[in-house]
């Protein structure tokens, strides 16, 4: 290594900030090399569904899915990667966007879902139509309002730039790059996103947080009214139920798609409610952009539509008994979700 | 001298054949080539991808400009009896065909004279739901599986053809058939076994040095006319939809064993 001879000249500070700078970028670039434990299964969280048996998590296999989630390669033109309808700052979800927008400027029928502690996801999709996370990807790159391109073509891009096969031998012990490799990479990358640092969890855990007298009374009208479908502490059942939304021109039947079963027709996944501060907007359209109005459709708008969710009608009465009041307090708790750090966590960000 | 050596070589020979085996003149415990030829045809007439017209039971004209299955799971029944799987690794072809070396799958099965043969048409519920990295050959969705793959509703699709026909709307039909009965809610399964008698035929007699050949034919008509005729007007669009299930059961049908090479 050669030692540059430094210019007296320079002004001493130069030098001092100089020092210090290289020492936050070696720190921030050490960061992962460091504290690299691959997945660790929250205390409070259930034990996860994904099968690590099968992909077990490294440092080069998160890198490469890392790398690979970023990468425009993955679209029929090199324009879209994962991360233009699912960024970081939304929770990985594409905030904003009803629908997700895609190659050409195209535009799907449904809002583009988080990806957030998909270890504890046993579908995945609104409808639940793909059962393995390491299948999951083929979705978005094959479907045409999306990446519009073909597996086989992002293998052969991979392969011919200069980057990716030393990746992928790192990553799995040889430079071939396959469909099962780029899906597994993939999934570790993905696995890695786990969100459990909100104010919430520290309450959970009993690391420091407290709940303000609005985000307690919450708690208890949330564990009261909505923990049935979106339980804690992962903020979803998993299910597939109709919220009783009113159905639009498209007249999307949600899971009924999937299963070909009436009694699906019209139900959707019940998504996580961590980081809605992030994910706007709301539902598997996007037609709600406030939590505002997301409670008053329960409070007033459900509609009796086929296969409505049980839980959403008591008697007569439909959809969930809710003062203005406990709105306020509900928000103020579903605010406690929001996780910082997961939004903004280096390791999850493009390098 | 030589002339001992060759006799006593052939009575050796001899010996050990009969030693080996139950049946006169195979050698159960080595395999042998089997191949099993998926000859296309449309009613009375070869199967002629974009040139053919053909006429179905409704009385439509149509044409076929694409068709691929899978076949897969081999299992062969010896006429003594004796069943042989064949390994399932190594046991899932898809049939194109606009490409003729995928129209003779070649099996490597124990020597032997076999009664029946039976496979199944699509693939099997545990392979749609097998780890990514068991989804090589033709179930890699990046290769010639990508066709006859649904991202959006994870598996296989087992039988697809599509073709020109002035009974649609649109001028052409799509019939992409599939369904494995479901992960964890319970849909469609289409999954069909085929069990074919080889005896009136013509029984293959397996053994090595040589490949004996089942000849298949595969009536795409079928497809068409079974117990309940399929109509290009009323559907010419079938994919993930219950009505498959109807195409599915007439397409079960399609396939006869129409001679063998031995």
């Amino acid at each position: 290594m050669i030692i540059p001879k430094i210019n007296l000249r320079v002004p001493r500070y130069v030098i001092v900030i100089f020092i210090f700078l290289t020492g936050i970028i070696a720190c921030k670039k050490a960061l992962l090399d460091a504290d690299f434990a691959g997945f660790s299964n929250p205390k409070h969280f259930p034990s996860p569904t994904y099968h690590f048996e099968t992909n077990n998590i490294t440092k080069e296999g998160f890198v490469l899915g890392r790398k690979l989630f970023y990468e425009k390669m993955l679209s029929a033109n090199n324009t879209i990667s994962c991360a233009n309808c699912h960024i970081q700052s939304a929770a990985f979800s594409h905030n904003g966007h009803s629908v997700s927008h895609g190659i050409h400027d195209l535009l799907g029928t449904r809002n583009s879902p988080a990806i957030m502690n998909l270890a504890w996801s046993k579908t995945f999709m609104w409808d639940g139509g793909i059962f393995d996370l390491d299948l999951q990807p083929v979705a978005p790159i094959t479907n045409r309002v999306e990446m519009d391109e073909h597996l086989e073509n992002v293998l052969n891009k991979l392969s011919a730039s200069p980057v990716y096969p030393v990746m992928f031998e790192k990553a799995f012990g040889s430079t071939e790059i396959t469909s099962a490799r780029l899906l597994k990479a993939l999934s570790q990358f993905m696995l890695m996103c786990v969100s459990d640092k909100s104010k919430y969890d520290s309450v959970q855990l009993g690391t420091g947080a407290v709940f303000t007298m609005e985000e307690n009374e919450g708690y208890l009208l949330f564990k009261q009214k909505c923990n049935s479908c979106h339980t804690e502490p992962l903020f979803t059942d998993n299910s597939f139920r109709n919220n009783g939304i009113p159905q639009t021109n498209i007249n999307d039947s949600g899971r009924g798609k999937v299963t070909l079963q009436a009694s699906d027709v019209y139900t959707f996944k019940v998504p996580s409610l961590r980081n809605l501060s992030f994910t706007v907007p709301y539902m598997h359209d996007g037609r709600f952009f406030t939590l505002e109005e997301v409670l008053d459709h329960y409070a007033n708008h459900v509609q009796p539509t086929p296969n409505l969710d049980p839980l959403l009608q008591q008697g007569t009465n439909l959809g969930i008994s809710l003062t203005t009041v406990q709105r306020q307090q509900i928000i103020a708790f579903l605010k406690t979700l929001d996780d910082h750090a997961f939004v903004r966590n280096p390791d999850l960000s493009e390098q | 001298m030589k002339k001992i050596c060759l006799l006593a070589g052939a009575a050796v020979v001899m010996m050990t054949s009969c030693k080996k085996d139950d049946t006169p003149g195979y050698n159960t415990t080595i395999n042998a080539p089997l191949s099993v030829e998926f000859d296309n045809i449309a009613g009375a007439a070869d199967l002629e991808l974009n040139t053919g017209t053909y006429t179905n039971a409704a009385g439509e004209d149509f044409t076929v400009t694409k068709l691929k299955y899978y076949v897969s799971n081999f299992v062969l029944t010896k006429t003594d009896g004796t069943v042989y799987t064949v390994p399932q690794d190594s046991c899932y072809f898809l049939i194109d065909e606009s490409d003729e070396d995928t129209h003779e799958p070649v099996l490597s099965v124990p020597e032997g004279e076999y009664k029946t043969i039976s496979f199944v048409l699509g693939v099997d519920s545990l392979r749609n739901t097998m780890d990514v990295s068991h989804r090589t050959g033709v179930l890699d969705p990046s290769g010639a599986g990508a066709d006859m793959y649904w991202g959006w509703n994870s598996g296989y699709i087992f039988f697809k053809m599509e073709g020109l026909s002035a009974a649609s709307s649109m001028g052409d039909y799509m019939y992409h058939i599939g369904g494995f009965g479901g992960y964890s809610s319970a849909t469609i399964n289409n999954i069909k076994k085929i069990t074919l008698d080889l005896t009136t035929r013509g029984v293959p007699q397996v053994k090595s040095g040589k490949e004996t050949n089942i000849h298949l034919m595969v009536d795409v008509l079928k497809m068409f006319n079974g117990s309940s005729n399929v109509s290009i007007a009323a559907n010419s669009m079938v994919m993930f939809d219950p009505y498959s299930t109807t195409i599915a059961d007439n397409y079960a049908n399609m396939i006869r064993h129409d001679h063998t090479e031995n």
